[in-house]
């Protein structure tokens, strides 16, 4: 494959029966160019959490996937209302969703701790009202 | 377990992958709470669930969970079984509820998945 594949995807936010179309997209993609089950599965469960988190919390926001034989790199950005206390956020059982996200099986608080628990490297930039970018790193190497 | 001894078990009815139930799962997980399933669950698993939203389908795709059970005789609609069997999942549906479809199956040999990922 060529040294790195760029993808791009604008996430909706106003359709949350959609959410995780994107992260199901590049997983398949990753399982077509091979990568290890136990890293397509990496990918895919981070991403698709903080797809989630995007549509729940922020109504959208774009992804960029760069895809190397070293290494994948998801970037999501948003501009929703940003995270005002990252260390809470990122406790088990924590959450700020509302009735609405509960019922349908998230907001429970492990968003950021699975998003942390299955990448290699989380970096999250916030600001309250300007919105919140999220970088994941999943080696692709043993 | 085979699905189609989970099927017996909990008399139940098969929405969608009639074909595939001669896979096998190797153990269990039941949860109403997704990020729970993708915090907790190990390969070759079976979900139980009441949830009957889309994102039960895609959580189980994240995870490479192939058969979803779903419990107290929730029916899912049509998208989400569309959803599931473009995905090559097995749906079921029983009328127990989550504690007595896992009590049936566990007194049958299929233990929990409870594994850190």
């Amino acid at each position: 494959m060529a040294e790195v594949m760029k993808l791009h995807y604008t996430v909706s936010g106003d359709d949350f029966t959609r959410a995780g179309e994107t992260s199901s997209k590049v997983k398949k993609t990753l399982n077509q160019l091979g990568f290890r089950p136990e890293v397509v599965r990496k990918v895919a469960i981070s991403m698709y959490e903080a797809e989630i988190n995007m549509v729940i919390h922020a109504n959208g926001g774009t992804i960029d996937v760069d895809i190397s034989p070293e290494e994948i790199i998801i970037v999501m950005q948003d501009t929703g209302p940003g995270i005002p206390d990252i260390e809470k956020a990122m406790q088990e059982g924590y959450s700020t969703a509302d009735h609405n996200v509960r019922e349908l099986g998230f907001g429970a608080g492990m968003g950021l701790p699975n998003m942390k628990r299955y990448s290699d490297d989380m970096q999250i930039d916030t600001e309250v009202g300007k919105g919140t970018c999220v970088k994941l790193v999943i080696k692709a190497k043993e | 377990m085979k699905l189609s001894t989970v099927k017996e078990l909990l008399d139940g009815t098969v929405l969608t992958g009639g074909e595939l139930l001669e896979q096998e799962v190797d153990s269990a997980f039941g949860s109403d709470l997704m990020s729970d399933v993708l915090a907790f669950v190990e390969n070759r698993v079976l979900l139980l669930t009441g949830l009957v939203n889309p994102q039960v389908v895609r959580t189980a795709e994240m995870m490479d969970i192939s058969a979803i059970v779903f419990v107290r005789g929730k029916c899912p609609d049509e998208n989400v079984v569309e959803l599931a069997k473009s995905k090559g999942m097995v749906i079921i549906t029983t009328e127990d509820t989550l504690y007595v479809a896992s009590g049936k199956l566990y007194s049958n040999g299929l233990t929990g998945s409870a594994k850190e990922g």
